[in-house]
Parts: C-alpha cells; structure tokens; sequence
C-alpha cells in the first residue's frame, strides 16, 4: 500500500497532487468558461438564450444558421481581411526599421549613440494615447484620416522591438562579423543574411507580440477610423455590438467566435513563442 | 511593459564595448539607424512636444484661432468633478485589479510550476485570456454577468443567493469591469511568475530542507516568496499600468456609464479630444496620464537596476 503510494506520489498522482489538480481545475473551468459560453450561445436558437434556466448543452442545435446571421449582417470577413493587412504592414515595417536600428546600437560607435539608446528606453514607457492628439491633427491635416496608412502609422516604429534585438544582436559573436568582412562582404548583406537569421527564435516571439497587439487594438482605429469597410476586428465587434436592436445573442456570440478565433488558433499552434514573448517582456 | 529589460543587459555592455566600431566608417550605422529616428521623431517626439505645447492653448480642432492660456486648462482640471470622478474611477480600478491578477498569477505560477504532469496544459488554458481579443470577449463578459439571463445570475440563484444587475448598478460597474480586467491578466502575469520561479536555484530548497523545511506552504513562505521579491515588485507595476491603461471595456460595454460611475482617465481624455475636439484640455489630460504612467516606469527601471532580494 505504502509502496503504491510512493510510487503514484513520484509520477505526480499522489494525493497532494490530485488535490492541487482539483484546484487548479476549477480555476481552469473560471478561465475557460467563457470561451464555452460563447461558442454554446453561438450554436443555440434565440429561444434558448432567454429562457431562465441554464443548461450545459443546446437542446436544440442550429448548426450554423447563428454564423450565418452574423455574416449577413456585417461584413465580418472584411474586418478580418482589414485586421491581416494592418498587422501585415506594420509588422513588416516594424522589422526592417528596428532591425538595422538595433544592429547599430549593438554593434557600432558612433556619436549620439547614447542619446538615441536613451530616446528608445523613454519611448518604451510612452503608450500611443500620449501622442494620439497631435497625430489625429496632422492626419486630418493632411487628409489621410479614415485608411489603412491612418490606421498604420502610429505603430510604424517599435521602440520594444528596437530594444528586443539589440540585446539579441548585442550576443551574436564578433569574430563571425570580422570573417564576414575579410571575405568582402557588404555590411548590409551581414545583417541580413549572416546575423538576422541566428535571431530567429526573438523575431517570431516579437512578430506574434505585435500581431496580438494590434489585431486586438481598439483605442487607435476608434479615433481615426470612420468607414465600417476599414475597420479592424475589435471596431468591426463594436459596431456589431453597438447595433444590438436587430442582433440577437446568438449571433453576437458568433461573431464573437469568428473574430477571436485567428489569434486562438494561432496561439494553440505557436503557444511556446508567445509563452517566450512574454518572458522576454519581463524578468530574465 | 518593456522597460524591463533595461536591468538585464546593463552588466554585460561595459565588458563588450568598442571592440568593433573603430574598424569601419561608422558612416553605416547612421544608414542602419537613419530610418528608425526619422520615425522617432515624427511619429512620437514631434507629437509629445506638440501635446505638451498644446496643453497650455485653448485649441479646438476647426476652430481658427488659438490662443495662449498658460496653466487655464490645468487650474481647470483641478476644479472639473467630471475629471476627478474619472480619476478616483481609474484609481479604485488599479486597487481591485492589481491585487486581484498579482495574487492569482502567483498562487498559480507557484502550483503549477511544482507539478510533474500538465503544465503546459495549464500554462496554455490560463494564458489564453491574454491572446483573446478582449472587446469580442468583453461582450461575452456582458452576457455572462446579465441581470437576467445570464449564468452568473443563474448560479447565485442556485445557491440560494441573491442577483445582481452587474451593468446597471453603479456600486457594481467598476467590481464587474476589474473581473473582465483580472481573468484577462492573470494568465500573463503567472507567465511572469513562472520566469522568475524557475531562477530560483534548487539548492534554496534543499538546504531549506536540511534546515526541517519541508512543508510546502514553509518553503513558500521561506524560500520561494523571498526570492520572489523583486519580480512581484515588477508584476505589481506592470499590472498598475496596465490596469491605468483600461479603455477598451469601458468604451465598448458602458462607455463611462450608469451615471458615470465607469468613466475612467482615458475615457474622459478620448471624449474630450476625439468626440468634443476640445484639444487643448484634452492634452492637458494627456499630460497628466502621461506623468503618472512615466513614474510608475521610473519605479520599474529603478527595481530592476538595483535588482535586489531581500
């Protein structure tokens, strides 16, 4: 008995074990239950949504037709499509702006360096509603307001991914950069085909940190954008919350489910980079 | 939330420094650099130069004069009931969410990193809250905690308790929004726990051990929590500003209401500059949200220079 016991204790089935199991369920069941309630509200007539009583299941299932609902009433396919292109650009932009940034920082002298380092750490503790104001009048100023450059700009610059690859940059061995050099390679191609590489792992960490920043970002398309057809997913949800009169529960929750589901989809697939983003954002 | 890694990095730099620039033109570095300032500038020094500038005018965004107002918008400020109700609104928001997320990411970092079987189960079910698109998760929120249909309700119900209209209750709106705010946190910040857990080195525990410390809530309390010491101080400040930050919930779900009772420092900033164009008491808003958001991370990069345990 006693030896039964040591050796469930030991693979982590002991009873202290299966304790903190049952605890930690329950806090596993607060967490999750929210995700089950929508995609059950989802799939369930209208009818059922209001009755009094709760109940675990559909009793009747209407497959899709919630779905169906949601897309005829707003174009949710295209806030989507909306949110990919602005991720898609800004990540794009952030990369070959903070990349070469942070290769100088890491790897050269040269005058003003300290300032420009200074500069990056102030801006890190700078959120976009600082300078929101006076973008929001130079865009109006100029006429950009309401596009997808409008929705862009403000996040062209990632001071974090500045920060992020120096300090990768800053370990990638020297005596490679010098071989490199003597073989008569251009600096550029250095950075680009000899040193970007090896940080790999740090750039898909930071590419997932901003596509979950800005597909989830709300403040910034709110301010600047007007027409339903550029709005991101989180605007996109608020305009389809906003005009609950005709909407019922079901198909709010579908849209819901569409509009979170890439990022969870995603992350289920690529879990141990964001798991590393955040750690990278936070105490080594 | 970045600022963090500023303690890391200081100790090797020195070690490293000048041993390559000399060689070639630092010419280059300016070309690698080149574009990042230009956006530096424009995009984030121009438009704080700009705001704090504006702060002291009475610009309204269309309107064709502007003039000089010096401290008019801040002696404004200081007497506006709306302002400060969103202020204490905010404030009570950061008391309830950060205990409430800093707790629940310790106690389940700290269960979860000692157990042998499905930590990456837990690790992936408590961190999916954070990868969520909140406002599609906040309307989820709003059904959950209906006054009558949703399943809160039906739960305290079935308990025999009573039932809350959770979003028309002005006692209730901040405690329902610092729900959304914590189940939407703790995930991250155990993730940040669960970091600084497994740099405690395990020779700690076994002379604690050696010492006749084995319980496990012991070990914790001599051990684990200790050494803990600094990146709770990081977790609680990083929540603090986050939770300063709250907006999306509160413009989606209630937007500052009933009767005021959720309106929030950012929420009072963004109807005042983008809903009223009223830019100049905006900006001064702006400012003020600015200097406590630049002293919380002042604290932070304090704490992780000195990285002390005690």
């Amino acid at each position: 008995m006693t030896a039964l016991l040591t050796r469930l204790r030991r693979q982590g089935l002991g009873p202290r074990d299966l304790a903190v199991h049952a605890f930690l369920l329950v806090f596993v069941f607060i967490t999750l239950f929210p995700f089950y309630w929508m995609i059950l509200t989802s799939l369930r007539p209208a009818s059922e949504v209001f009755t009094a009583h709760f109940s675990w299941w559909p009793e009747t299932f209407v497959g899709l037709d919630n779905f169906r609902a949601a897309l005829s009433q707003a174009p949710l396919l295209r806030f989507m499509l909306n949110g990919v292109l602005v991720c898609a650009g800004i990540l794009i932009v952030q990369l070959l702006t903070a990349i070469p940034c942070a290769y100088a920082l890491a790897k050269f002298e040269f005058r003003g360096k300290a300032l420009l380092f200074a500069l990056v750490l102030f801006a890190l503790c700078v959120p976009i509603q600082v300078p929101a104001l006076p973008l929001y009048v130079a865009l109006a100023f100029t006429g950009t307001l309401d596009s997808y450059f409008a929705l862009m700009v403000p996040f062209f610059l990632s001071v974090f991914a500045i920060f992020l690859f120096r300090q990768v940059f800053k370990s990638f061995p020297d005596d490679i950069i010098h071989a490199a050099r003597l073989d008569g390679i251009g600096e550029a191609e250095i950075l680009w085909r000899i040193v970007v590489p090896s940080a790999g792992p740090a750039i898909a960490a930071f590419a997932i940190f901003s596509i979950t920043a800005h597909w989830n970002d709300l403040y910034w398309p709110l301010i600047v954008i007007t027409s339903p057809e550029l709005a991101p997913p989180p605007l996109g949800m608020m305009y389809f919350a906003d005009n609950d009169s005709g909407t019922t529960f079901g198909a709010l929750m579908a849209a819901a489910t569409l509009l979170t589901a890439p990022l969870m989809i995603i992350f289920l697939f690529a879990q141990r980079h964001f798991i590393r983003g955040v750690t990278m954002t936070g105490v080594k | 939330m970045s600022i963090a890694l500023a303690g890391a990095e200081h100790q090797g730099s020195a070690k490293r420094r000048r041993r390559l620039g000399a060689e070639i033109a630092p010419g280059i570095a300016y070309w690698f650099a080149a574009p990042s300032i230009v956006l530096l500038i424009v995009t984030l020094l121009l438009p704080i130069i700009v705001v704090f500038a504006l702060s002291f005018t009475d610009y309204e965004l269309g309107a064709l004069g502007i003039s000089f107002l010096g401290l008019d918008n801040y002696t404004a400020l200081a007497s506006d009931p709306t302002f400060w109700r969103g202020f204490r609104n905010t404030l009570y928001y950061v008391a309830l969410v950060v205990p409430g997320s800093v707790l629940s990411g310790l106690l389940l970092a700290v269960l979860v990193n000692d157990l042998i079987r499905g930590r990456r189960f837990y690790q992936i079910a408590f961190f999916l809250p954070v990868t969520s698109t909140l406002i599609a998760m906040a309307t989820v929120w709003k059904y959950l905690l209906h006054g009558r249909i949703g399943p809160v309700n039906h739960l305290l119900a079935a308990l025999g308790l009573p039932q809350f209209e959770f979003f028309g209750d002005p006692e209730l709106i901040m405690p329902a929004l610092a729900v959304i705010g914590i189940w939407q946190l703790a995930g991250f910040n155990m993730v940040l726990f669960t970091a600084g857990l497994t740099a405690i080195p395990a020779d700690l525990y076994e002379a604690a051990a050696v010492d006749g410390i084995d319980r496990p809530w012991e070990r914790f309390f001599t051990v684990t929590l200790p050494m803990l010491g600094p990146t709770t101080m990081f977790v609680i400040i990083t929540s603090s500003i986050t939770a300063f930050k709250v907006f999306d919930t509160v413009a989606v779900l209630t937007r500052g209401g009933p009767q005021g009772a959720s309106d929030v420092l950012l929420y009072t900033t963004y109807l005042e500059g983008f809903q009223y164009l009223r830019m100049g008491s905006a900006a001064a808003m702006t400012i003020v949200f600015l200097a406590i958001i630049l002293v919380l991370s002042l604290l932070q990069s304090r704490l992780l220079d000195r990285k002390v345990h005690y």
